[in-house]
């Protein structure tokens, strides 16, 4: 620091309205591009997209060991997708997607967006974006924008790398399941892309928790953990048949329902129903965490 | 420090009082809606069971105790009398089987009676098969009963107002009895029989019964059990039971054709058990006519005789009640050509007649919920119509419905509804040809039909129609004959024909014929299992010299998808039925094509478009609100106080009155008041806790003030004014990502900023950093120093008018915080300020201009550090002996001790009296003094807050 001098000041000059300085304008912070950068230059967001296209190519090895033996397991006649899985590209996508939707998928979703205003909150970044001053409400709506996008990719990279690997392995066959007839492989892909386009919805309501949590916690571990603790204790009251009706209103409850996307004709009667579900919850959510952090004092 | 358990920590402990009542409200709202949830439906009727004695037969003097339970809704009463339905159960079950059904329309509004009928259960006599003397006369007793009945509504002096429900073997009884009793006012029989003899002895080209071929599978369930007393099919029993489970009926009304108990087991108490082992409950008849079928396979016109008496065949003309006919299409008994020859039959007469065919039936259980729920609704339509005499015709809508697939939630079935305007029967109102192919083929009769194919299983459950040519058929006995892939996809809605030829050297042959569904994949699926019987005679011996045969298919709904074949397949041999027990070898063909009947129809609209509707409702909604919610902020943004307060206009900061609460009570900031003005660099002077941080808190936009404003040159500062980008700050420690470089991380952070790359001044930032080539290191490698200047090169970026810095030297060695004096001296110039808030007194007084001492959130002491800093009347003299010196001041005028400590130190207010002159008068008097150091105001003022004691002062 030694020796240092500032340079001479440029003086008081153009103001903004509101008396910003000079070039400042709110809605011109933390564009998108930037919040991009900033995450993506984070371990977590490479290790986490590294791992949507190691994964496809790990089953895909895993594949390679098959004895042949296979018995089923009698899930039902969704498990033959198991089955299948070697059949085709589109096939093995779709298998891919199975492994992962029920907990891989909502970690990652949970992760990219439960991380983003607690980690910086942890940092202290955060009221240093506050004070540029970044809007509150804008510094959420760039931060949820970009986790999404991340969120989204992730699921592509998967669906794109298995589609991809399994094609180049296993060929571009029909997409065949035991609850539909076979699907020429471009209604197949259509129907590739509708599952996860519904996957995606459905993940929303992870990305609303996690987002809300973010905002309320300091502790990225904790929105991170917490939404998909969360999302398991709904799994698991799902499954009490006991419920009855009050199961309905479980976020999870239509969580598989992508599955009915495979069959001839598509059903899409809790396909629209858990899109209900899912937009509804994850409105509230995102409404929460808006609510929650244009009030709140940033003591972090 | 108050103790642990002072009053605040216990506040913040607990809830605060508007977050407990709204916490409790939610608690309270969620233990309401799983109470309502989860309470069990209380039942709003009454039941009434009695042993009643009715006397039926020819003669209508044979006495029979029938066991009968009455449901009567709540409220129903003399002056309130209700309409009724008669509930009858199927083959093998008892008034318990139909009690959910029966529950259903109690609560509809109906009374319901349902009973045992003779033969089963606890119910006295023998089983006639729905006989018109028996069964059915039993049935006008209980109309008479019911007409009695005060509560039940009538429609003359022993003529109840009434309806009768039932399945399978119900439903034979409720067509029967429409045909015999006037008094009936509807019908709604289910997966019933038209012709019983037809229906046990098929035939598929139009022959007679007594050249059916014998559905030995189907009679065998039903007769099985009455050879051996007290065990009935247990097994079967038990699997049905497992498929239709309780509380799952098939629809209002729709007793479940469940083979239950079977004929043969019985309760001891149940008066007349036959004593023939053979027969069980059977009438001797009835039990002799199956023993004759049974064993030759074949019918003589005795049997089929007594079979018809039980049939509607030759009574529909007397059906005068509207009847509404739900057949079901999984259903190898009684199969779709039943109801429709009962349509047929009714409508002749001009009656009205409905017809609903759903995915169920004796194969295939109740079917999907999505197809029970619209027979129920079907039900209560019609009843409500023709026997409440509420709601609007019913209409003659013929409805169907198809399998769709899998469900994936609950991985039962799913079915698509279809209506259309009129009834076309099975033969459709269209119909495409799908020519079929190949060569004429030797197929072979197995001696006794076995080894044969099984083309379905009895009462396989609702997956039944999923076991489709699960056993294929056996190679050599049968004959295919294949289409090429269809173009398009084709809807089939009845009974598909086809053109049969066959040779036998006997002369006769009996077939099954069957239409596969091929995938392109090769998997064969034969819908529902069902399989066209046909007995051929007066065959030629070659295949060249036969006849052309038209063959009725079983009636199907299914879709052929595009791309997949036809197959028609002629087998010698099926599990299910009888055949020739002589070896044969017949030979056969199919000319021409399949004939496939089709209807236009269109799909049932159901409550998935209204939820359709809703998500777009829903999308849209969330669309208008986001929409508005941003127009409102953005007035309100438009609106925001622009103004400029012309008293601190020029001020970079004017802090007004500022208090600061936190929700727990804690008064963080009680008072504060001061200005920064253009040159000075202000310190902000207090002891930990005294409120600094708070204040700058407030001072960035991170906290809201309870009371009180900042001006930032004239403009009120909230949380997010523009005006905070003139503010360049380090509040709380440096806050960087650990991931990046020192000089990615304030790159990264004016991006934010979205200001011009050029107002940055990153040069100037850097050498105030001084991080040399350390800037390229990971932030999260820096020693906390190095932290806390690049904290300080960040706030410095854009070189704002007004730098805030908390405990700027914090971790700099001597130095470094010899220069960042210079550094801030020399940047309050040319209109620009700095407040730098510290704990630190030398660091105040070396490096400020001005300084704002706060102590327990108010503000002690204030103005131009020389003023404070400025000679003080105060001296501290250390002393040798204190005591004397204490004498020898007091001595002088005005001259007057303050304080004194242990160390010798005495604090004297010289008040005017030169400092030597004070001296003197000590040394004269003999007193050593070790040291004279005066006093001044910054410290007075820092000391008297912070006390003589070391620990925090600022702790309250």
């Amino acid at each position: 620091m030694a020796g240092s001098s500032v340079g001479s000041p440029s003086g008081v000059g153009e103001f903004g309205p509101g008396g910003a300085a000079a070039g400042y304008r709110p809605g011109a912070t933390l564009p998108f591009g930037a919040e991009f950068r900033r995450q993506a230059s984070r371990r977590r967001t490479q290790l986490a997209l590294g791992f949507m296209v190691l994964l496809p190519l790990i089953i895909l090895v895993a594949f390679q060991f098959d004895s042949g033996d296979d018995d089923g397991g009698g899930g039902g006649e969704f498990a033959s997708l198991a089955d299948l899985a070697t059949s085709g590209g589109l096939n093995f996508t779709l298998f891919s997607i199975l492994v992962s939707a029920s907990f891989l998928l909502v970690v990652v979703v949970a992760l990219f967006c439960g991380d983003t205003v607690a980690s910086e909150a942890s940092w202290g970044s955060l009221r240093y974006l506050l004070a540029v001053p970044v809007p509150r409400a804008r510094l959420l709506t760039v931060k949820l924008l970009v986790a999404l996008a991340y969120s989204g990719l992730a699921l592509l990279l998967l669906a794109g790398t298995a589609l991809l690997a399994g094609t180049l392995r296993y060929g571009w066959s029909p997409l065949t399941s035991q609850v539909a007839a076979e699907l020429t492989p471009t209604e197949g892909l259509v129907r590739l892309l509708a599952v996860l386009g519904y996957l995606a919805v459905v993940l929303l309501v992870v990305a609303g928790l996690a987002f809300l949590l973010s905002v309320v916690t300091d502790a990225a571990l904790g929105a991170v953990g917490g939404a998909v603790l969360l999302w398991i204790l709904s799994s698991i009251l799902d499954q009490i048949t006991a419920l009855g009706v009050l199961r309905d209103f479980l976020p999870t409850h239509y969580s598989s329902a992508w599955l009915g996307l495979l069959s001839t004709p598509m059903q899409t009667d809790d396909v629209v129903r858990g899109a209900i579900s899912a937009v509804s919850y994850a409105t509230l959510f995102w409404g929460l965490a808006f609510w929650r952090f244009t009030r709140k004092d940033v003591t972090s | 420090m108050k103790s642990p358990l002072s009053a605040a920590r216990v506040r913040r402990a607990l809830p605060t009082g508007r977050r407990a009542v709204a916490a409790s409200v939610v608690v309270v709202l969620l233990a309401a809606v799983v109470g309502w949830a989860v309470w069990p439906d209380r039942p709003d009727f009454r039941t009434e069971s009695t042993m009643l004695t009715v006397r039926s037969g020819p003669a209508g003097d044979e006495p029979v105790d029938l066991d009968t339970t009455f449901y009567l809704p709540e409220g129903a009463s003399a002056d309130r009398k209700v309409p009724a339905v008669l509930l009858a159960h199927g083959f093998g079950g008892t008034k318990d089987s139909v009690r959910a059904d029966a529950e259903d329309l109690v609560g509809q509004g109906y009374a319901v009676l349902t009973w045992t009928a003779r033969g089963f259960g606890r119910s006295g006599g023998q089983i006639h098969l729905d006989s018109p003397d028996y069964e059915v006369r039993d049935a006008q007793r209980l109309l008479d009963w019911l007409a009695a009945r005060p509560d039940v509504r009538t429609d003359a002096a022993g003529d109840p107002r009434v309806g009768v429900v039932g399945g399978s073997y119900g439903g034979g009884l409720a067509l029967l009895l429409a045909a015999q009793d006037p008094r009936v006012d509807a019908i709604v029989p289910m997966i019933t029989w038209n012709d019983l003899s037809r229906a046990f002895l098929p035939e598929s080209t139009g022959k007679p019964a007594t050249e059916g071929v014998f559905k030995k599978g189907w009679a065998g369930i039903f007769f099985g059990g009455g050879g051996s007393a007290g065990s009935g099919p247990a097994g079967l029993s038990g699997n049905t039971a497992a498929a239709q489970p309780e509380g799952a009926p098939a629809s209002a009304g729709a007793p479940s054709p469940q083979p239950g108990d079977g004929p043969g087991s019985r309760s001891p108490r149940a008066p007349g058990a036959a004593a023939d082992p053979s027969c069980g409950r059977f009438a001797a008849d009835v039990c002799a006519a199956y023993l004759r079928i049974a064993t030759t396979g074949r019918a003589d016109q005795a049997a089929v005789d007594l079979l018809r008496r039980s049939s509607p065949a030759g009574v529909l003309d007397r059906i005068k009640a509207p009847a509404l006919l739900v057949q079901g299409e999984a259903d190898t008994l009684f199969p779709l050509t039943e109801a429709d020859a009962n349509a047929r039959g009714i409508a002749a007469g001009g009656t009205p007649v409905g017809v609903a065919w759903f995915t169920g039936g004796h194969d295939g259980g109740t079917g999907p919920t999505s197809d029970s729920d619209r027979v129920k609704y079907l039900t209560v339509q019609w009843l409500d119509h023709y026997v409440k005499g509420t709601g609007a015709a019913p209409g003659d809508d013929f409805t169907f419905s198809r399998i769709a697939g899998f469900d994936a939630l609950d991985r039962g079935l799913v079915a698509t509804g279809y209506r259309t305007a009129d009834y076309p029967g099975v033969t459709g109102d269209a119909r495409r040809e799908v020519p079929v192919t190949g060569p004429a083929q030797p197929v072979a009769n197995p001696p006794n039909g076995n080894p044969a194919a099984i083309s379905a299983i009895p009462f396989a459950g609702s997956l039944g129609s999923l076991l489709d040519g699960v056993a294929g058929d056996v190679p050599g006995q049968h004959a295919r004959f294949e289409s090429t892939p269809l173009a398009e996809a084709v809807d089939v809605v009845g009974a598909p024909t086809v053109t049969v030829r066959a040779a036998s050297a006997t002369g006769e042959a009996v077939l099954f014929a069957k239409l596969y569904d091929v995938d392109p994949a090769g998997a064969a699926t034969l819908p529902d299992g069902l399989v066209a019987p046909i007995r051929l005679t007066g065959l030629p011996a070659t295949i060249d010299a036969a006849q052309p045969v038209r063959v009725t298919l079983p009636a199907i709904v299914r879709r052929v998808e595009a791309g997949h074949r036809l197959r028609v397949v002629l087998a010698t041999a099926d599990q299910a039925y009888t055949t020739p027990a002589a070896p044969a070898v017949y030979t056969v063909a199919v000319d021409g094509a399949v004939s496939l009947p089709t209807v236009t129809a269109s799909p049932i609209p159901t409550t998935a478009t209204v939820w359709r509707w809703v998500l777009v409702g829903l999308l849209a909604a969330i669309l208008v609100g986001l929409v508005g919610l941003v127009a409102v902020v953005r007035r309100r943004h438009r609106r925001q106080d622009d103004s400029v307060h012309p008293e601190y206009a020029g001020i970079p900061l004017a802090v007004r009155d500022l208090r600061k609460e936190y929700a727990d009570g804690f008064v963080a900031v009680s008072r504060v008041d001061f200005e920064v003005h253009p040159g000075q660099v202000m310190g902000l002077l207090g002891p930990n806790g005294a409120g600094k941080t708070t204040t700058l808190r407030v001072l960035m936009g991170l906290t809201q003030p309870t009371a009180g404003e900042i001006y930032v040159f004239g403009h009120r500062l909230v949380p997010g004014s523009p005006v905070l980008s003139r503010i360049g700050a380090l509040v709380e420690g440096p806050g960087f990502l650990p991931h990046l470089s020192g000089l990615d991380n304030l790159k990264a952070y004016w991006r934010a900023t979205g200001r011009p790359w050029a107002d940055a001044h990153f040069d100037e930032a850097l050498e105030i950093a001084g991080l040399g080539d350390s800037v390229h290191r990971r932030t999260k490698n820096y020693s906390h120093g190095m932290r806390q200047r690049l904290a300080i090169a960040q706030a410095m970026l854009g070189l704002p008018e007004l730098l805030v810095l908390d405990e700027p030297t914090d971790g700099l060695d001597p130095p470094q915080i010899a220069e960042m004096r210079r550094v801030l001296q020399r940047y309050a110039t040319d209109g620009r300020a700095v407040l730098v808030s510290s704990h630190l007194l030398a660091e105040v007084e070396q490096t400020c201009t001005h300084a704002v001492v706060v102590n327990k959130g108010r503000i002690v002491a204030s103005g131009p550090v020389e003023e404070i800093v400025g000679e003080s009347p105060s001296t501290l003299f250390e002393v040798t002996d204190q005591a004397a010196a204490r004498e020898v001041l007091g001595r002088l005028d005005a001259v007057q001790v303050l304080t004194a400590d242990d160390a010798g130190g005495l604090v004297v207010d010289t008040n005017g009296t030169a400092r030597s002159e004070v001296v003197a008068e000590l040394v004269r008097a003999g007193i050593g003094v070790d040291r004279v150091v005066p006093r001044r105001r910054l410290e007075d003022a820092f000391l008297a807050l912070v006390g003589e004691n070391s620990r925090g002062s600022g702790d309250r």
